[in-house]
Order: C-alpha cells, then structure tokens, then sequence
C-alpha cells in the first residue's frame, strides 16, 4: 500500500515539475490562457483517435491530443489575425466549441466505453498505479510514471536546449526576430510543448488540475523573483510542493486528489502572494506607509524652511497651526513631530517648532530633489 | 429569427420542452446581454474563470442547507463566482501577475475546491445529492418550471440594472478615464457591471453548465458584434442571438438521443458566430474580401491608365496605339495587364486598335488628364476618381 502511495506523490510530483517548466514561459508571454484552452480542447482529438483505434492506451492517442492543442493554438491564433475579435474572445470561442464537439462525440457514439467525461476533467490519480507497463515478464512500474516522466524529459530538454530563445523571444520579440530566431516557430514549439504536457498530464491528473499545475507555481513563483532561470526553478519547486501537499491533504481529508492538490496551488499562491518579500501585499502595504511617512516628514519640514524668518513665523511655525495648515489631524500632526524630534531634524521651543542644521538640509534636498532615488522608493 | 421560428413552433411542444425551451431563451437573452459588455471591455475570459468559480458554492450551499432548491444553490453560486472575480480583480489591480494568469490561477484552484467540497457531498448518506454533477455540464432537460421563473426573475433584473446604468457602464468600457474625471465612481461601477456578469452565469449554469458557460457569454457577443459597431445594437442583437442558440440547442438537444445539452447550445451559438464571421455585411470576411478585391482591381486599372497616358503623352497623337508587350514592361505585375486592359475597354477609357495594340479614347485621355495632370506628376490618390 505504502507503495502505491509513494508512486501516486511521484506521479504527481513529477507532473507538476513537467507543468511548470512552459508554464513559466506562458505567464511571461501573457497567454496563460492559452493552457485551459488547449487542456480542454485536445478531447476531441482523443475521442476521433480512440475511433479509429479502439484502444484508449495507444500511444496514437497522444499524438492525436497532441495534434488537436496545435490546431487550436493555430485556430486562436487565425480567428483572432482576422482581426475581428480580441485574442481572448477567440480563446472563448475556439475551446468550447471543440470541447463541445469531443462531449457530443463522446455521448453519441462512444457512450459505453470507459471515456468518461468527468475523467478527462478530473482524472483518476489514485488508479494510476494500478495500470503498469509491464516488459518480458518483469514490471516496470506504472503507465502514468512512464508517460510523465516522457514528458519531463522533454519539457526539461526543451527548456535547456532554447533557454536563449525562449528569453528573447518572450522578453524582446522584435529583438529576436531581428536577429534571425523564429517567434513563430518557437510559439508554436511552445505549443506543441504544452499540448503534449497537457495530454499526458491530464491522463494522470485532469485538465483542470493541468491549469493549476501550468498557471498556479509560476504565478505564486512571479512574485518570489526577477530572475527567468530561478522563476524556473521556483516554480518547479512550488509545484512540487503542491503535488506532495495535496496528495497528504487529500488522504486527510479523504477528498478527491486532483482537486485537494489544486487547492494546494491556490494556498501555496495566496502565502506567496501575501508574504513575497518584495512584490507581496503586506511588503506593498509597508512600503507604502514608509512612503507615506517620508512624505509627511518632508511636508513638515518643508513648511518650516519656508516660513523661517518669516514675519509669520511665529503664527505658522506652532505646533497647533501645522494641522489647520496642511490639513493634518492632530494625531498625525503630533507623530510626525515627535519622529522628527527623535531624530533631531527639529527642536521644539515651547508651542514653537524651529529646523535644526540637519532639518534644514533635508528640507532643502527635498525641495531641490537632489534627494537619494533610494530613499524616496 | 431563429428565436421567432422556435416560437412559433411552440404551441406543438409539449410542457417540458416548452419549459427547457424558455429557459434556454432567457439565458440566451441574458448572456448575450451582458456577454456583450464582456467582449467589448476585452474580458471574455471573465466569464469562463467566474463559472468554474461557482462550483464551490454551489457545494457549500447544498452542505450547509442539505436541498437542492434553485435558490439556494444560485445563491452559493453568485457568492462563490463573485468572490472569484473579485480576486481576480484584486490580484490583477494589486500584484505583478498578469491577468490572464489570475484568472487561470482563480479558475482551477476554485475548481479543484469545488471538487474536493463534491467528494464530501458523494459521501453523504442522503440520495439528494443526485443532479449536483449537472452542474458540469448542464441539463437543461431537467429544468423545472420554479427554476426557469427564478432564471426569468433574475435575468430581468440583471437586464433592467444594465439599462439603467447603460450610459454609465458604456463610459467604464469605452472611455473610463473621462468617467472619473467627471466624478463617476469608476471602480464601484466596475465591480456593478461584474456583479451583473455574475448574475448571468448563475441563470445559465444549471442549463450549459460550469465548463461551456463562458461560450454562450462570449459567442453570441463577438457575433452581433460583427453586424454593428454600435452598442445599442450589438447588445440587443446578442441577446437575439443568444436566445436562438439557446432554444435551438435545448430543442436539438431534447430531440436527438445521447446529446447533452450544454454542448449543444454551444455549437449552435458558435455556428452563429461562424455565418456572422463570414457573411455580415461590413466586417465579415467575405464582404471585406470583395471590398480588397474591388479596391486592387480599381488601383490596378488607374496604374494601367497611367502608363498608357506616359506613353500617350510622348506621342504627337494622344490616341495613338501602344503593344501591350510595352504596357506589359512598364509594371511589376505583367500578367493583370490584359484583364486590365478589358476593364479600361468596359469603362470606355481604351479601345483595341489591333490584336495586340490598346490605345487610350478621348474619354480616357480626359479621366487621365483630370486624374494625373497635363505632366503627369499629381498624384491619383489626391483627385477625386
């Protein structure tokens, strides 16, 4: 049993790590969506294969699936050339016609086959085990290994061998059509790579886990760093922790696998995107409040350098005008006082407040915006 | 019309049918009503991520009430589909991820929920649970008469908020920044307007289900939308459109052994889409192959007729004949010389002189003369042809 378990987390996990690697490249290039497309639409491409073999574990079966994500990529990528509808609009056009027709199909004419529908959007993760390869008597483990760990193999060879392309090409588009490399061959490489991931992680895991596991780890990994090759390797990572993750939640809860591990990638997304030391909310919130702190110092300081010597001075410089003045309420008003007091940048005389030498510079770098690009940031 | 001619063929229906058949209508109506929006603002993607976003809702709100009531479960849709979009909103608005990845992110995650929170409810002993999973895909034969009055209520609700605001929704879409500065609450009306959508996907789920909802959002929209660059008419026509895909497909549907319905009603939407893409005058393909096709032949004849009057300005007659083997040499594009040549002849501007020689007509030399100037260096695009 205990192995059975262990080969379940490590369909998973290497479907997730296979996922992840173009996922990266559709996030940056903007066409994420195109994954749920393609994920959705290779089923009419399996159900026509499956006529014509009667077999749902030929490999033709692949193919076919593999076939159908080019064309609808060419097919989103034609309507939308006619100009008449946006590229998403074609995208919403495109797979649910040809999903449409793979439901039709199925229902019509191949009713009492196992080709279940709810299967190709869910998957049957936990009987993966159970259909093995096996070779001259001896097994060699399950099918589902064998066919992601295909896969992997070529996601991760793909990424290696066009790593240089692919960054030009999804970075500066014009540069590298310039330079002689071939965005649309390589769009539709990237395709062709999606597709096949697609088919044959769905086989294992669903089409929808196949957009969690495609979009989620790079979206969540997106906001960790600014580096393509550790996007990569976080993403990948990210996934992985997701597959494992949900496959203890699932067996926790006793839930279904592909959707526990689906909402790993949504959790994994939400922590990353809370606590990502740079482009997270709560570091966006406290850069803001800096920012907003620095301001306020400076307005204060400001305020003071201008009316210094000034017959109003005497009037404008108290500590109860400041906020009739800028509009402060007094308990702004009397932090940021008590800030710049603390670090000597004013000093208070009785109600009065008078720039010390050091208030005095700041004020004037402020106004003259010779101030340091890293502290205003 | 095809709305008119299901109508009309109502009377021979039976109950059910009748029933399923409005149903399909109203959501055709509704869908291609707000679906329009949808398209124009570039978010047809929206719809797809708030339906998958539904699902969890929907499994919550059967788990907490334990009943299938049309109610109860619209409402746990609405909820969940809402939250959905608003955090895709939200992590668009307030992250570096893209949108398109916020939605695939919210549309799986909340999927793969749903279906976690679906597997609770299989485990229930109760048998109620049965037509959860018509959510999927939809059933629109097994609506029930409450379900299409509650779908009726509403969509006409949804339909009245979008043409009291019409005017505020269409400065969101078209000019948001004119809206603020005249001091309309932009991003309240944005979140009104997605609301609305939200509306819409919870009339349709229970006929087209989760997965082809956004199709019957998106096709019926870009369709109309290729008959008018007009909202007030693109809007109404959608929901013409809508409304016949919708009844058509119920009806194909319910007719036609082993055909779900949702499917269905979406090739029918996307068929429209199709004839609409090709065959509206304006902006459909062919209209504008025949526009390309008329303006290249008309561009091919004026060139023809400038190199005739060159030749013709060198001679001491003007309507001196010329080998086409010359005419031929003077253009990059030799072989449109002799249909040219045909065509200049039918507007009475050439004439055959030989078997191999054209030469220009009086006429011709005065459309040349007005076109290309008595030196020939004004350029044919700055007169009036």
């Amino acid at each position: 049993m205990t192995h059975i378990r262990l080969e379940i987390q490590l369909i998973a996990l290497v479907t997730a790590i296979a996922c992840a690697l173009p996922g990266a490249f559709l996030m940056l290039r903007r066409i994420s969506m195109l994954s749920d497309a393609i994920s959705h639409a290779v089923l009419p491409g399996i159900v026509i294969a499956f006529f014509f073999t009667g077999n749902l574990n030929s490999p033709l079966l692949i193919l076919a699936a593999a076939a159908s994500g080019i064309i609808t990529a060419a097919l989103i990528e034609l309507l939308s050339r006619t100009r008449r509808v946006g590229q998403d609009a074609a995208i919403g056009l495109v797979f649910p016609s040809l999903f449409s027709i793979g439901v039709i199909l199925i229902a019509r004419y191949a009713s009492d086959v196992h080709l279940d529908v709810d299967a190709v959007l869910l998957g049957e993760l936990a009987f993966a085990p159970f259909d093995r390869i096996v070779l001259g008597g001896t097994d060699i483990g399950p099918r589902a290994l064998w066919v992601t760990g295909t896969i992997l193999a070529i996601n991760v060879s793909f990424v290696l061998v066009f790593f240089k392309e692919l960054k030009l090409s999804t970075f500066d588009p014009a540069l590298a059509a310039t330079l002689g490399f071939s965005p649309v061959l390589l769009h539709y490489l990237l395709m062709a790579v999606v597709s096949v991931t697609a088919v044959g992680a769905f086989d294992a895991v669903g089409s929808v886990l196949v957009v969690a596991f495609i979009i989620g780890p790079p979206a969540a990994a997106f906001l960790l760093t600014d580096r393509l090759s550790m996007l990569l390797v976080l993403s990948a990572g990210i996934g992985a922790c997701a597959a494992v993750g949900g496959y203890w939640l699932a067996f926790l809860l006793d839930a279904s696998i592909a959707g526990s591990m689906a909402s790993c990638v949504g959790l994994l997304f939400l922590l990353s995107l809370t606590f990502a030391p740079r482009h997270g909310m709560v570091a966006a919130a406290r850069h803001r409040k800096l920012q907003r702190r620095q301001f306020t110092r400076q307005m204060l300081l400001v305020h003071l350098l201008h009316h210094e010597g000034s017959p109003e001075e005497e009037i404008e410089c108290r500590c109860d005008h400041l906020c009739e003045h800028l509009r402060w309420d007094s308990r702004t008003s009397s932090r940021v006082i008590r800030s710049a007091l603390h670090d000597h940048l004013i000093e208070q005389n009785g109600e009065k407040l008078l720039l010390t030498r050091a208030g005095r510079s700041t004020a004037r770098e402020a106004l003259s915006g010779t101030v340091p690009a890293g502290s205003l940031v | 019309m095809l709305a008119v001619q299901a109508s009309g063929s109502f009377i021979g229906l039976d109950f059910t049918l009748r029933t399923v058949a409005l149903g399909a209508a109203v959501l055709g109506v509704v869908s291609g009503t707000l679906g329009s929006w949808a398209v124009l603002r570039g978010r047809s993607l929206l719809g797809d991520a708030i339906s998958h976003a539904a699902l969890p809702g929907i499994a919550i709100a059967f788990l907490l009430t334990g009943q299938r009531t049309p109610l109860t479960l619209a409402i746990g849709a609405g909820a969940s589909g809402w939250l959905g979009a608003m955090l895709i909103l939200g992590i668009t608005d307030r992250s570096r991820v893209p949108h398109d990845a916020a939605l695939g992110l919210v549309l799986s995650v909340f999927f793969g929920v749903g279906m976690v929170l679906l597997t609770f409810i299989q485990r229930l002993p109760s048998g109620t649970q049965a037509g959860l999973d018509t959510f999927l895909f939809g059933q629109a034969a097994a609506l029930l008469p409450r379900e299409v009055i509650m779908m009726l209520i509403l969509g006409a609700a949804a339909i009245l908020a979008t043409v009291v605001f019409w005017k505020e929704f269409k400065l969101l879409s078209f000019d948001p920044e004119f809206g603020r500065s005249i001091g309309l609450p932009m991003r309240r009306l944005d979140f009104f307007l997605t609301s609305l959508l939200v509306v819409a996907i919870v009339i349709g789920l229970q006929a087209v289900g989760v997965v082809l909802m956004s199709a019957i959002l998106v096709a019926p929209a870009a369709a109309a939308r290729q008959w008018s660059n007009r909202l007030e008419v693109i809007a109404p026509l959608a929901a013409v459109f809508g409304a016949g895909a919708g009844v058509t497909g119920a009806l194909l549907s319910a007719s036609l052994p082993h055909t779900p319905t949702g499917p269905t009603i979406v090739l029918c939407a996307g068929g429209i889409m199709l004839v609409s893409l090709f065959f509206a005058p304006g902006r459909g393909l062919v209209a504008n192959a025949i526009r390309m096709r008329r303006v290249r032949r008309g561009l091919r004849d004026l060139g023809l007729l400038e190199d005739l009057f060159t030749l013709a300005r060198k001679h001491a007659d003007p309507l001196h004949p010329h080998r086409t083997a010359v005419l031929r040499a003077m253009t990059s594009t030799p072989e449109t010389v002799s249909p040219g040549l045909r065509h200049l002849e039918q507007r009475g501007w050439a004439r055959r002189t030989g078997p191999d020689s054209w030469g220009l007509t009086p006429g011709g030399w005065e459309a040349a003369l007005t076109r290309f100037g008595p030196n020939g260096d004004q350029q044919p695009g700055r007169n009036p042809a």
